[in-house]
This record gives C-alpha cells, sequence and structure tokens, in this order.
C-alpha cells in the first residue's frame, strides 16, 4: 500500500513498516490495520451481498424457482449477520483506526497490539460463522436476532453461531476501548473535547455504546448456549423460563447496535458536507449535544422493536412515546446540514454526492422510523415488509453511503492520488438509483401485507418483488465499479493529490502530506483556527 | 434463469403481471379499529410528506442557488439560537399532536373485555389450531392442497394458475359479523404471530404466555393473512383466512361443527 512511503518529516525513518506478511500479521500500525479492517469489511460486504442476490433471485417471482425455504432462511440470517458485524462495523472500525488519530493529532492509536488482536479476531470469527454453510442442519437460519425457541432448533452450526458472535463481540469491545482510550488520553494539546472534530465526536460516542451493549449481547447468546447444552431454562417456558426475555435481552443491545451503525456516519457527513459547501459546519456543539441524545435515548427505546409480545400497555406507551422523542434530536441534525449547506458554496465531487445522497435517503428512512414509532399502525408494520423497506433505507444509503463518501473523501489522503471522478460520479449515480429501485417497493409490499423473511410470496405481491429484485442485481453489479475505482486509487492511477487535497478543508488530517506518511504526528501539532472545530 | 428472469422483465415492461393488484397502501380493513389504524398511520404519513416537503425544500433551494458554479461567496455564519429553538421546537409539537390519538388507539386496541366469543389459537411448525372456547369446536388449519402442490421447487405448477396461492388453507376461522371477537394466542413450539391486515391484528403467539387481542368484524366476507415471525422452514406457508359470516350461519356452521373433531366443511358447505 502506498502509505508504506517513508515519511520525510518523520524522525525515525527506519520505523518504516516491515516487509511481506510480517507487516500485515504483526501490524501494529493504525494505518496498516485501519486498511486491514477496511479490505476485509468490502470482502464481507460483497460476501453479504452475495446473499442478498440470492434471496432477491428466489422472490424474483412467485413460486421457489431456486432455493429450498430453509436454505433461504440460512442467506437472511447469513446476510444480516455477515453485513452487521463483518462489513458494516469494521468498516466503521477501519475509517476510526485510519482517521482518528490523524484528526487528533495522535501518533498512533492508544493500545495497538490489542488493535492488532481486535483485526485478526474477525478473520477468524467470520470463517467459523461461514463454515456452518457446510455443517450438517446447515447455517443459523433463525434470523439475525436468534430468538429463541426457534434459535435452538439449529443443527450442528449452533455452538459455532454463538462462539463466533462471542468472537464479533470481543473484537468490537477491544476496538471500542482503544477508540476511548485514544481519544481521552492522546489529543492533541488545546483539543479540548468540544474543539474535536464531529467524525472522532461521534466515534467517542459510538465506543461507549459498544462497551456498553456488546457485554449483553454476550450474556444472552452465553444464556442460549447454556440452555441448549446445560439443562438450564432461561428462555424455555417448558423448564419455567422466558423466551420474550430474551428478545428484551438481544434488543437491550440491539437498538443501540443500530446507532452504532449509524452516528459515526453522521460523523462522516458532517466531515464532509462543510469541506464541500466551503461553510464551517454549522452548530457544531449542539450536533455534539444531539449524538449524545439519541446515544441516550437508544437504551430506554429497545421493545420497539416487540409492540406485539404483549407487553402491558403501560410499557408499549412509554417505548412508543421514547421511540417519537428520537426524531427530535435526530431532526437537530438533518436541520443543522441542511443549514451548513444553506448560502454556501457548493460543489458535487463524489464525496459530497454520496453525502448529499446520505441526506436525503437516510431521511427518508427517518420519516418511516417515526410512522413505526405509532405504536397502533407498528402492529400493522411489524414484520413486514415496510420494516424491511425502513432499516434497508438508514442502512444502505445511510451507513453505507456514509461509508462510500468517507472512502472517497479520504482516500486520496491515504493513496496520494485521486480516485476518477467521473468514474466516482457514476458509481453514486447507479448506487442512488438502484437503492430506491430496490428499496422503495419495500414500503408498498408491507403495507399490503406482505411479512418479512418468507421464500415465497402471493401473487399479488409479484410486481413490486420483480422490480426491487431488478434494482438488487444492478446494486449489486454497481458496486463492482467501486472496487475498479478504488484498485485505480490504490495503484496510483489518477492524478496526484497535494497536501490539502480538497479546497480548504478543516481538520488535521489535512495538515500531513499526500499520501499520509507512515507515522505521523510523532510530535503533538498545535491546534489553528483552521484546525479546531468549535 | 436466465430466460425467467428476461421473460419477467419483459413482463413487467408491458404491463405486470396480470395477477398483482400493484396495492400500495394499508388496507382500511372491517374492523373500527383497523378503520382508526389506516386513519393514523395516514394522518403520519401526511406529517411526514408535510416535513419532507419542507426540508428537502430547503435542500434542493440551496442545492440550486448556493453552489459555487453560479458564484456563490460562502457565508460565515455557524450557528443561530433562534432557529435552533424553532426547529427543536417544532418537531415536539408536531410529536405531542401525534402522541395524543395514538395512545388513545393503543387503549381501544387493548380492551379486550366483554367479549361475545373467545378463540385460543395455537401455532405450530407450520399451522394453526383453533378451538372455540366454551363449544366443543376446535381444528387445524394448514396450508390449502393446490398451493402445497404449487409451492415445491420445481414444482412445474404456475402460482397464477392457484387461486389465493399461499394464501388458503383447508379449515377456515369462522366468526359472526359484528361479534366482539376475543383472541388469546398461544404457541405449542416456537414463536408465531397471527396477522390479518384487515382485522388490524398482529399478535405473537409464543410458547409459555397467552396473548390477548380482539376485533369486531363490521363486514361479512373472507380476510386472509399471514404467521408474521420467522417460526422455521415453513415459515411463509402457514395462512391465516378468517371468514366473517352472518350471526345466523355461523350458529348453523357452530352445530354443525360441535362434535365433529375434524370438519371437512366450510359454511357454503364445499369440500376441501
Amino acid at each position: 500500500m502506498s502509505s508504506a512511503v517513508a515519511d520525510a518529516h518523520a524522525d525515525h525513518d527506519d520505523h518504516g513498516p516491515v516487509k511481506g506478511w510480517r507487516r500485515w500479521l504483526y501490524a501494529t500500525n493504525h494505518k496498516d490495520i485501519g486498511t486491514m479492517y477496511l479490505i476485509f469489511s468490502l470482502v464481507m460486504f460483497f460476501a453479504g451481498g452475495s446473499m442478498a442476490l440470492i434471496i432477491r433471485t428466489e422472490l424474483f417471482s412467485p413460486g421457489l424457482q431456486f432455493v429450498i425455504p430453509s436454505f433461504f432462511n440460512q442467506m437472511t440470517t447469513m446476510h444480516a449477520l455477515i453485513m452487521v458485524f463483518g462489513a458494516v462495523m469494521p468498516a466503521f472500525v477501519g475509517l476510526a483506526n485510519w482517521m482518528i488519530p490523524m484528526m487528533i493529532g495522535a501518533p498512533d492509536m492508544a493500545l495497538p497490539r490489542m488493535n492488532n488482536w481486535s483485526f485478526w479476531i474477525l478473520p477468524v470469527a467470520f470463517s467459523i460463522l461461514g463454515s456452518t454453510l457446510f455443517m450438517s442442519g446447515g447455517a443459523p437460519a433463525s434470523g439475525w436476532t436468534m430468538y429463541p425457541p426457534l434459535v435452538l432448533q439449529t443443527g450442528d452450526a449452533f455452538p459455532f453461531l454463538i462462539f463466533s458472535v462471542h468472537l464479533m463481540g470481543l473484537s468490537s469491545i477491544m476496538g471500542a476501548i482503544n477508540v476511548i482510550v485514544t481519544i481521552i488520553n492522546m489529543r492533541a494539546p488545546d483539543m479540548t473535547l468540544l474543539k474535536m472534530p464531529m467524525f472522532v465526536w461521534t466515534w467517542l460516542i459510538t465506543a461507549y455504546l459498544l462497551l456498553a451493549v456488546m457485554p449483553v449481547l454476550a450474556g444472552a447468546v452465553t444464556m442460549l448456549l447454556t440452555d441448549q447444552f446445560f439443562g438450564t431454562s432461561f428462555f424455555l417456558a417448558a423448564g419455567g423460563g422466558d423466551p420474550v426475555m430474551f428478545q428484551h435481552i438481544f434488543w437491550f443491545f440491539g437498538h443501540p447496535e443500530v446507532y452504532i451503525m449509524i452516528l459515526p456516519a453522521f460523523g462522516v457527513v458532517s466531515e464532509i458536507i462543510p469541506t464541500f459547501s466551503r461553510k464551517p459546519l454549522f452548530g457544531h456543539d449542539s450536533m455534539v449535544y444531539a449524538a449524545s441524545s439519541i446515544a441516550f435515548l437508544s437504551f430506554i427505546v429497545w421493545a420497539h422493536h416487540m409492540f406485539t409480545v404483549g407487553m402491558p400497555l403501560t410499557g408499549q406507551m412509554f417505548f412508543m412515546f421514547a421511540t417519537m422523542l428520537i426524531a427530535v434530536p435526530t431532526g437537530v441534525k438533518v436541520f443543522n446540514w441542511t443549514a451548513t449547506m444553506w448560502k454556501g458554496a457548493m460543489t458535487f465531487e463524489t464525496p459530497m454526492l454520496f453525502s448529499l445522497g446520505f441526506l436525503f435517503l437516510f431521511t427518508i428512512g427517518g420519516f418511516s422510523g417515526l410512522m413505526l414509532a405509532i405504536a397502533p399502525a407498528d402492529i400493522q408494520y411489524h414484520d413486514s415488509y415496510f420494516v424491511v423497506a425502513h432499516f434497508h433505507y438508514v442502512l444502505v444509503p445511510g451507513s453505507i453511503f456514509g461509508l462510500m463518501a468517507a472512502v472517497y473523501y479520504w482516500m486520496p489522503k491515504w493513496t496520494g492520488h485521486y480516485y476518477n471522478e467521473s468514474l466516482g460520479k457514476l458509481h453514486f449515480w447507479l448506487s442512488t438509483i438502484f437503492v430506491n429501485v430496490t428499496f422503495f417497493p419495500m414500503h408498498f409490499l408491507g403495507l399490503a401485507g406482505m411479512p418479512r423473511r418468507i421464500p415465497d410470496y402471493s401473487t399479488q405481491f409479484a410486481d413490486f418483488n420483480s422490480i426491487a429484485s431488478v434494482g438488487a442485481i444492478g446494486f449489486g453489479l454497481s458496486q463492482l465499479l467501486f472496487v475498479y475505482v478504488v484498485i485505480q486509487c490504490v495503484r496510483k492511477k489518477g492524478t496526484v493529490a497535494s497536501q490539502e487535497v480538497w479546497d480548504s478543508p478543516r481538520g488535521l488530517e489535512w495538515t500531513v502530506p499526500s499520501p499520509a506518511p507512515y507515522h505521523t504526528f510523532e510530535t503533538p501539532p498545535r491546534i489553528s483556527s483552521d484546525t479546531s472545530f468549535s | 434463469m436466465i430466460r425467467k428472469l428476461s421473460t419477467g422483465v419483459l413482463a413487467l415492461l408491458l404491463g405486470g403481471n396480470a395477477m398483482a393488484d400493484w396495492a400500495v397502501n394499508m388496507p382500511k380493513g372491517v374492523t373500527q379499529l383497523s378503520a382508526e389504524t389506516y386513519e393514523i398511520h395516514m394522518v403520519i404519513f401526511w406529517w411526514c410528506v408535510a416535513i419532507a416537503v419542507v426540508v428537502f425544500g430547503a435542500m434542493i433551494y440551496s442545492l440550486i442557488n448556493h453552489r459555487k458554479s453560479k458564484g456563490a461567496v460562502p457565508a460565515s455564519f455557524t450557528h443561530s439560537m433562534t432557529a435552533e429553538v424553532i426547529w427543536t421546537t417544532i418537531p415536539v409539537v408536531i410529536l405531542l399532536i401525534m402522541a395524543v390519538p395514538s395512545a388513545e388507539l393503543m387503549i381501544k386496541l387493548e380492551d379486550t373485555r366483554d367479549p361475545d366469543l373467545t378463540v385460543v389459537i395455537t401455532g405450530y411448525q407450520w399451522k394453526w389450531h383453533y378451538s372455540y372456547q366454551g363449544e366443543d369446536v376446535a381444528f387445524y388449519s394448514s396450508l390449502s392442497r393446490p398451493s402445497m402442490a404449487a409451492r415445491r421447487l420445481g414444482s412445474g405448477i404456475d402460482p397464477s394458475t392457484v387461486e389465493n396461492y399461499l394464501l388458503d388453507v383447508d379449515n377456515r376461522l369462522v366468526v359472526p359479523k359484528d361479534a366482539k371477537v376475543r383472541v388469546l394466542l398461544t404457541s405449542n413450539d416456537v414463536v408465531h404471530s397471527w396477522w390479518v391486515p384487515d382485522l388490524a391484528i398482529k399478535k405473537d403467539a409464543i410458547p409459555g404466555f397467552i396473548n390477548e387481542t380482539w376485533f369486531k368484524a363490521e363486514v361479512a366476507g373472507v380476510y386472509r393473512g399471514q404467521c408474521a415471525e420467522l417460526c422455521g422452514m415453513d415459515h411463509g406457508y402457514m395462512p391465516i383466512v378468517v371468514e366473517v359470516v352472518e350471526p345466523e350461519a355461523f350458529q348453523a356452521w357452530l352445530d354443525n361443527e360441535k362434535g365433529d373433531a375434524t370438519p371437512m366443511a366450510n359454511v357454503n358447505g364445499e369440500l376441501k
């Protein structure tokens, strides 16, 4: 990789990367580890994406054409697990590794060996998870939510599922500790907390969320394991247990988890929109408070995933009102981004296009989220394709577009070369068109009564399903273009990038050369008005 | 496969599948509460549309006018207390306006008191069992045979030739019109969920729990739904068919069923 370029500014020229596989296996450099995270998540993105295409191909028309129902269920389950834990989360950890030290003026992450560990656990975890496809009984097929008693019907894959989830959690917890310790202890002098860039802020909040909820998930799946193998009855009604308790514990993890996947994307667009509007972020501090409020609220809304399980009325009321409240800080964020663009001088390079795609389409996902918050209406929406449409709108043009925007924005800093702008824009337009063709019709399907996670459907749902499938295949193929653009950029086919890369962007990462040297900020930088955010 | 896909795309371009009805919205349904659910769904939808017009309008205006290629010079403002107070307060007010009717409807949905009839519904992998409380009538309800035959991988049967493909059962749940039917739900194995969109009911059937809900259908007819909670391999193949009939017809049906553990006929006497 380009980051192998020796740093002319560094005092320790002998500290370049070692050659060969040792550089990667023994990696402690935040840039190398960040690169590995990003490559790993891209591979997982295509693995999970292929499963999505199997799902959509089967759903292209009514009747079963390609797969049997049990395999279909394995695909929906594995698609979700891989996309959530293998693609989106590691991609943001990769960005955190690359960018947080460079944005706060630190030489590296605080705990480099743990950093190595937290990355290398992931390929192991996903090899285990992937291997379940070949086991007797097949891969887990009970949905990524792993509700008992159904999950206990998993075949030989069951303990491997639990073990791989434990490993993913372990990796996330170590990554989160690293981010927190780095941000709290290693900021440049004078960079007070409120002067930090939004990406660093949102990651700090995300890391606390991870630290709080990943152990909860670990507890939940451990109880599943003991229910299956050690005679306990945490979730088994026959033994006096409570299957609904698992849902409560799972969603106590699960709801913060969705903010774990979106908050860093909020941070990314909060960096990009100001740069391409040539205007500082509107309301930096209120953005921090809004993100913190969202994080806090995420702990008290979990049972809005469970309006049909038969909770007491007062419980349903509480979760409905708390959920509706989230619209307020989320609204503040959207309004602040709009106000940032207002009276700016905008240009529309690929990172800005993806951020604008994020802004419009994530907001649509926010609207359907607001509708889902209304409990009586949610009873109709629940577990229908309306929900599938909702969370794909916030995850694909939300989290994934945020990731794409980040890669285009910082790739010239990583490689020292621009990507191909025309191809980048083409990638944006293809992605945006196809993401809507794929997911918009799902709103209609859900409202018309199509449940989620079914391999076949009544003929009345045929047309919108066909449209969605065409969109999905188009979206999948469009992502190959992204790989091509990235490879061309890494191979330095584009024009050489300056140190600033963009038109006067704000932040410490633009004060180091492009490509960023292997070691940056060995001595802490001074903060100036161009590199401070408050 | 390629041929199948391309003929499908062709069919789409030529005006779509004849069987499909292009439904884009929630059904209004046939109960008071389904109508109110539809109503609140539309109210929140139009709020979203209104907010979208304002927010997207501002964004699009800005995208058109505040671009560098038009010679825009960036302003330097970074915050405005007035603006932030306004766009925090307005959403709070909208939410309060929405919260009241939502809460009222929730209370009505949960009010299962004084039923005219109680049906105990048990979820099984992968069928439903219906039992009329206090009457000696109970039976299983499974996917109907024509759908069962057509659903197999490579069955060679075109689903569009099967009436109510995947939404038909051997034994329907028959209930009287204008009667408050209390539904008690539980499960024999894993979690299922009993969903009939036209009745605006969705409630989970959970082993070890008895959940309650209710409906009062005001229009006679046949209403179809499906299991909504992933319950294993054949989750997609356990439909629900509710037949709402006049009270006299219901009584006649019930009398006919009594003592007959495996009913073979529906109200209209049609053999399944």
